[in-house]
């Protein structure tokens, strides 16, 4: 009897897990929090409205490590992401992803430098930068410097967990002019600077991942300020009522891009979404819900200028942020991580 | 029935002081037992959006935003679905290896008996990154099957260990009487021994959909968007966004774990008296 | 007489010859039935727990990457002798199946294969793969050192030649903080780079520092506990019972909100005037102990309880009247008699908390993870999945061993649950 229903379960399990191979529903994966809530707004419902068509979503953190354990896992479920642009990179060369049908998205002049790539087009133009809460200190931080200055501003720090942008910040705060970061960064010397100035804060960070748990840990009070991405604080603002101060100066912009992952079973419907997403009459709405920089150069004429002067794209903004360089990240990420990630855990 | 320091009446100051010292340590510590799981259920009728006190005012606005939201939802249902699931299969293939164990020592009792407990001991991250590498290649992840079955594996020690416990105190003389009498095994085992030993049975089974219900490591390696389960979703929410929804679900959980609790304790009992300990 | 004697006692011995071997044949028949009863549970758990942990096992040594992508220069330099450059059919070989995984986009696991070893290689190898030409500029030798001066340096070759055995010891030497030098000797890595071990330590400390504190509080609880009339007992019990039943993820997230800066625990204090400025009570280690505690402490608890409920207490009476003081006669008398639940208690605690992920995760801060977090790190962050297995495998041996101590000392069928 053992043996029967032992055979009996293994049969029913077999046909469970054929029937569980069938093809699932567009799944897209952004960057969570308020920034896909207005996502969904903008885009999803709307997308789904007009095609008739299911879409899941799902949220990460980033990591070109997440991408290759979906695509060689062998079970990927994620059809369309949002990666940040060394990830972009290094996923194409390693082909992660597959290769954007240009010819559905309008054309490649339609579209800011930056967001143009073989296997990705922009979504977002965004900002690292400080934040902190006005309603607790009245003469903020200005610069990276005073965010390592925990004399004059006692409290705790936060900042993304990982090398990129952390290392940048303090070398800011080291005294090294914004357009000089790259090329000090790509000495050895200035590694062990970043390092070093790194250990004096060290044991006043709160580390985060996630790009809701910044405005999460400020609220609270849990950090006195924090680096966080500059959509975020203010529609933290507009939910919750705060008076999150935002410094531009000192800020790191890069592209965000969507990417359809290698061999999606979903396609077709992953390029229909995103050329929906890349178009000018959807991609302007937007910034009045969550001011990030859009891609799409007729789109930025379009946009309400009430949100401008918040959008990281302003050039009096613009004028105060650093550029991500994404070549020194795609070159140096693996030996940053791997060093960052034995600095973080002693 | 006295107590073992039950305090004569001539009892030095010493013995009264730690008499009422070890009262009011025992008292801490209870308190520090339960009144963390209770501070949370005032905060989720709060009608502000942060965790503290003093309330501003009483609502049940995060129970509308939990019980309205596809996600918290989907996420529950998929938890039920795998929970009821893995409970079903662990109890059977449980219940009939107790069966076993009790039945007659055959070689390799003591090993079959480790590796029977085990999942119970190994680190979850172990058993989750192992099922992770394994389960893809053959399609389990990504799936509720895949889960069903890595919670079986976790499930199932518990039902082995109640219903070994309630076997001990079962007297085969019942079933051999039973034998005796015509009935066949199957009759006899249906007839005599399930009745006597099912309130073991179902409080193993009931340890086993807790097991899977509050299951989180293996959840986060091997589920996916569409397979998200309530404790996943709960560990995304006290990540990144602590807000009173999370004590809305816990209170509601909490809740669920009472009412577990109790079944369990009248099933003890219940059990103590069928089997004529008490 | 003597002939009906004889067969008499003869018949009586074929009959109790009988007896034993159907006593005999019942007694097979009875062991079958028990293996056949325990098959099922026994085969679902050898596929779908116990051969995916195997698996994770042999993935700790596993050194796949260099000989599926590039199956010929594997071979070639297994036949290598390794001493200063290989021949030049290897250089070919390396060149043509180069060419071929940039053209099929396959080297994303070679170079995360050799990253490992020399943290620039990726570069280096998707620099050389970019436009290699399809017939070398004389030797390929020359071509592949022309294109990047990394390929006529033989501590490349080695690196490569590592690469291209079946297994390799590099993950489970870097689960302890070693590698191996171009030599092939094994040494410790830079300080900078070494932090395993540490983790390691951290793990059984943080486990031990949980455990002490579990026992300090549940031994005078489950001592008075069980001191008290059943009726009242049973009632406080549920107290230890309900956290026992409740999710961890509802006790860890109640932790986070009553510690947090501005929570309930901080503004009490306040309150009282016992502090004025807020103290850091969450995403550090204060915040990880005491959740951990708190879920730990019903494993405590429970077996202490039931030790404790079985002790008479006429032996403490006896003591006492033979003129022990209450101190002494708890010392000698009482305490021996509950070491048993304290061993349970206390390796129970230890092997759950040495394999924490969920609470410090949620709770702690980055200097508070223990082995599991990083376990995690590597399977689904950084995909270094040898590395994930070695840490893995290292900590599945602590756990089994202490299991192994468990099951010897306190025995598995004594393992309950509420």
């Amino acid at each position: 009897m053992g043996c029967r229903s032992s055979l009996f379960l293994g049969v029913a399990l077999m046909a469970m897990a054929v029937g569980g191979a069938e093809a699932r529903d567009l799944t897209v994966t952004s960057w969570g929090g308020s920034y896909q809530d207005a996502q969904r707004e903008v885009y999803f419902q709307p997308f789904m409205k007009q095609t008739n068509t299911k879409l899941v979503e799902d949220s990460w953190n980033g990591g070109v490590g997440a991408l290759r354990a979906k695509v060689e896992g062998g079970n990927s479920d994620w059809d369309v992401v949002q990666v940040e642009a060394e990830e972009l990179v290094l996923g194409c060369e390693e082909g992660l992803f597959e290769q954007l049908d240009w010819a559905a998205l309008g054309g490649r002049d339609k579209f800011i430098p930056a967001a143009v790539d073989d296997c990705g087009v922009g979504a977002i133009v965004w900002t690292t930068l400080i934040t902190y809460d006005g309603a607790k200190i009245k003469d903020g931080p200005k610069s990276w410097a005073d965010f390592w200055d925990v004399s004059k501003f006692p409290g705790k720090r936060g900042l993304r967990r990982g090398p990129k942008y952390t290392l940048e910040f303090a070398l800011m705060a080291d005294g090294v002019p914004s357009e000089q970061v790259y090329e000090v960064l790509r000495t050895d010397a200035g590694v062990d600077r970043a390092f070093k100035k790194l250990d004096q804060i060290k044991s006043n960070v709160v580390w985060w991942e996630a790009g809701a748990q910044p405005l999460q840990l400020l609220a609270s009070g849990e950090v006195a300020m924090t680096s966080a991405y500059n959509a975020r604080v203010t529609a933290a603002n507009k939910s919750d009522n705060r008076d999150f101060k935002i410094v531009w100066q000192g800020g790191v912009y890069a592209v965000d891009s969507w990417v359809i992952l290698r061999d999606s079973p979903n396609k077709e419907a992953a390029m229909d979404l995103i050329a929906f997403m890349s178009d000018a009459a959807n991609q302007k709405n937007l910034p009045p819900k969550i001011p990030y920089g859009v891609t799409s150069k007729e789109a930025a004429a379009l946009v309400d200028p009430a949100v401008l002067p918040i959008m990281p794209t302003e050039p009096g903004n613009l004028a105060v942020e650093v550029q991500l360089d994404t070549e020194f990240w795609v070159a140096n990420t693996e030996r940053l991580t791997e060093r960052f990630n034995a600095w973080i855990g002693q | 029935m006295g107590s073992i320091l039950n305090l004569p009446p001539h009892a030095t100051g010493a013995q009264k002081a730690w008499h009422v010292a070890l009262w009011a340590l025992t008292a801490l510590v209870l308190a520090f037992l339960i009144l963390p799981i209770l501070v949370i259920i005032p905060l989720s009728f709060s009608s502000g959006s942060f965790l503290n006190f003093p309330l501003p005012g009483l609502s049940l606005r995060w129970y509308h935003e939990l019980l309205g939201s596809e996600r918290w939802l989907s996420s529950l249902r998929n938890s039920v679905v795998v929970a009821i699931s893995s409970t079903l299969l662990a109890t059977v293939l449980g219940t009939l290896a107790s069966l076993g164990l009790q039945r007659a020592r055959f070689p390799g009792h003591a090993l079959v008996m480790a590796l029977v407990i085990s999942p119970m001991v190994v680190p979850l991250v172990i058993v989750a990154v192992g099922v992770y590498f394994f389960y893809a290649p053959l399609g389990l992840t990504g799936s509720l099957l895949g889960l069903t079955l890595a919670h079986t594996a976790l499930a199932a020690p518990f039902v082995v260990i109640t219903v070994s416990a309630t076997l001990q105190g079962f007297d085969t003389n019942l079933s051999r009487a039973a034998a005796s009498l015509g009935a066949n095994q199957t009759t006899a085992f249906f007839r005599v021994t399930l009745p006597i030993i099912l309130p073991g049975v179902v409080s193993g089974a009931l340890f086993a959909f807790v097991t899977s219900f509050d299951e989180v490591v293996v959840a986060l390696f091997l589920t996916g968007p569409g397979e998200r389960t309530l404790p996943r979703q709960m560990f995304d929410g006290i990540r990144e966004n602590i807000s009173p929804v999370i004590a809305a679900a816990a209170t509601l959980l909490i809740v669920l774990s009472i009412l577990l609790m109790t079944v369990m304790e009248v099933l003890r009992r219940r059990s103590e008296r069928l089997r004529g300990i008490r | 007489m003597t002939a009906s004697s004889l067969t008499g006692r003869s018949g009586a011995r074929i009959e109790s010859r009988n007896l034993k071997a159907q006593l005999r044949r019942t007694e097979r028949r009875r062991k079958l039935e028990a293996a056949a009863l325990v098959a099922p549970l026994l085969i679902f758990l050898a596929v779908f727990f116990l051969a995916p942990i195997v698996g994770m096992l042999i993935r700790s040594v596993e050194n796949s990457e260099l000989p599926t992508t590039m199956p010929e220069t594997a071979a070639a330099l297994r036949q290598w002798d390794g001493i200063d450059l290989p021949p030049e059919p290897v250089f070919a070989s390396f060149a043509r199946e180069l060419a071929a995984g940039q053209r099929d986009r396959t080297l994303a696991g070679v170079a995360k294969r050799l990253t490992y070893e020399v943290p620039n290689m990726r570069s280096v190898l998707f620099a050389t793969a970019r436009g290699l030409p399809e017939t070398p500029n004389g030797t390929w030798r020359d071509t592949l050192t022309a294109r990047d001066k990394t390929w006529g340096d033989p501590a490349t070759w080695a690196v490569m030649r590592r690469a291209a055995a079946p297994v390799t010891p590099l993950y489970m030497l870097a689960s302890v903080d070693r590698e191996m030098d171009a030599s092939g000797s094994i040494v410790k890595v830079a300080s900078d780079r070494a932090i395993y071990i540490d983790i390691f330590i951290r793990t059984f400390w943080m486990a031990a520092v949980v455990t002490v504190w579990c026992l300090v509080l549940g031994y005078p609880l489950a001592f008075k506990l069980a001191s008290l009339p059943p009726r009242v007992s049973n009632l406080l019990m549920i107290l230890v019972l309900l956290p026992f039943w409740t999710s961890i993820l509802v006790r860890t997230g109640a932790w986070v909100v009553l510690l947090q800066r501005e929570g309930p625990i901080n503004e009490a204090l306040q309150w009282v005037g016992l502090i004025s400025e807020p103290l850091q009570l969450v995403y550090n280690r204060v915040g990880v102990y005491v959740a951990m505690i708190h879920i730990l402490l019903p494993f405590m608890v429970l077996p202490l309880y039931s030790v404790m409920r079985g002790i008479s207490p006429a032996y403490m009476r006896a003591a006492t009247s033979l003129g022990a003081t209450p101190f002494t006669a708890f010392r000698r008398v009482y305490l021996p008699q509950t070491i048993p639940g304290v061993g349970a208690g206390c390796l129970l605690v230890f092997i759950l908390g040495v394999g924490y992920y969920i609470t410090p995760a949620l709770v702690g801060g980055a200097g508070d993870q223990m082995v599991s977090y990083f376990v995690a790190f590597f399977t689904n962050q950084t995909i270094n999945w040898g590395m994930a297995a070695a840490l893995g495998s290292v900590l599945l041996i602590a756990t089994l061993l202490l299991y192994w101590v468990y099951a010897r000392l306190v025995g598995i069928d004594r393992m309950r649950m509420g």
